[in-house]
């Protein structure tokens, strides 16, 4: 699996974003996972605190939120959630679908502190 | 108060805006590309290899191979007509990514060729998220991994733009219910285009061939 390489993409994305805010520490990443991207929380989770060791964004917890599959069946119009066997419509047996919801795979935000921000860091750090 | 940064950024998007650059390249070459991938032992190289020398008089090929290790296939790429082959040793990514492809376009004078085959590392679930920036996407499925594959892994078999469904000559051997396979396919990528061959006996490869020129020539 390459749940390292997706590690490494989250914490990218997330130090660019946090250097703009001249944020001082990230402690908090929310994730928006679609059930039908195939991700490990605990693998992620895991790499990060190994990657993320030495940065602002180390031991920062990551948020995983899932968003269950939504389909739109083409013939009927029917919106169901697939039951995990087959992708086709429950109502006529389709399969000519389009995947509504589900295929979720980003970083929504990123908690940060300031230096202007309260912060258990000590002050004086430049913003 | 902790600030709350909003950031709505797809997580591989760093990997989807080198894609696009390396799809742009590519396209402005006026290159045709696929993106080879299978499991392990599917018979991409195979494919690769019974491919070539029905190309290679009328275009020119270039074929990037992507593997953990080693540079078998890439040889065994050049030992078929390919006019260039390149290996990429990813030393334990499980899959290509673009920047990896990126890295062996810049070894490719591109304006030299029509066809650009990539071989992804055999895996049948990392590859499909990692996109390269190749105009198709070609899943190669084989007989002996079973009709159950299309259930099992649907991440990759609902994004490809075409299916080869390789060593058909096995199909007296393996109990291989064809019609429960196509009933998978179909739920997850209805009407992808499909190729049912045998790399061994030749069976099937014409419509295959005639599939690549086709996209060449447009
Ligand atoms: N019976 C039969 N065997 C085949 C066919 N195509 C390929 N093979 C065999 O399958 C094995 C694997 O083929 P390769 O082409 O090396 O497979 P690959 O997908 O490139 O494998 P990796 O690059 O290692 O992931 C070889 O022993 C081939 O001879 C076929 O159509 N029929
Ligand atoms: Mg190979
Ligand atoms: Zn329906």
């Amino acid at each position: 699996m390459h749940e390292l390489s997706i590690a490494e993409s989250i914490l990218n994305i997330a130090l660019c974003h946090a250097e703009k805010v001249s944020a001082t520490r990230i402690s908090d990443i929310h994730l928006v996972i679609g059930k039908l991207s195939y991700v490990m929380d605990d693998s992620v989770q895991f790499y990060w605190d190994t990657i993320a060791k030495d940065t602002i964004a180390e031991g920062a917890r990551l948020h995983f939120k899932r968003v269950p599959a939504e389909l739109l069946c083409l013939d009927c119009s029917q919106h169901y959630a697939p039951d995990g066997e087959t992708l086709a419509c429950p109502n006529c047996q389709s399969t000519r679908v389009k995947v509504v919801a589900g295929e979720e795979f980003r970083i929504e935000s990123i908690d940060v502190e300031t230096p202007s921000s309260p912060s258990p860091l000590p002050l004086g750090v430049e913003g | 108060m902790p600030l709350n940064v909003p950031i709505v950024e797809n997580i591989l998007s760093a990997n989807d805006r080198l894609a696009e650059e390396n799809h742009s390249r590519i396209e402005a070459a006026g290159v045709f590309s696929i993106n080879l991938m299978a499991s392990p032992g599917a018979g991409k190289t195979s494919l690769i290899e019974k491919t070539l020398p029905r190309l290679t008089d009328k275009f020119r090929v270039a074929v990037v191979d992507g593997d953990i290790a080693t540079s078998l296939d890439a040889d065994r790429a050049a030992a078929a007509g390919a006019q260039a082959s390149i290996q990429i040793n990813t030393g334990g990514e499980c899959h290509l990514d673009a920047v990896m492809l990126h890295g062996a376009l810049n070894q490719l004078d591109l304006k030299q060729f029509d066809l650009l085959i990539v071989e992804n590392v055999g895996n049948l679930v990392c590859p499909a998220d990692f996109r390269l920036g190749t105009h198709k996407s070609v899943l190669i499925a084989s007989i002996p991994e079973g009709d159950d594959k299309p259930y099992k892994y649907p991440g990759m078999y609902r994004g490809v733009d075409a299916l080869v469904i390789n060593k058909i000559d096995l199909l007296p051997y393996i109990p291989f219910k064809m019609d429960f396979f196509q009933r998978g396919v179909e739920a997850l990528n209805q009407g992808v285009i499909t190729f049912p061959v045998s790399c061994s006996t030749g069976e099937g490869l014409d419509a295959w061939i005639d599939w690549l020129i086709q996209n060449i020539k447009r």
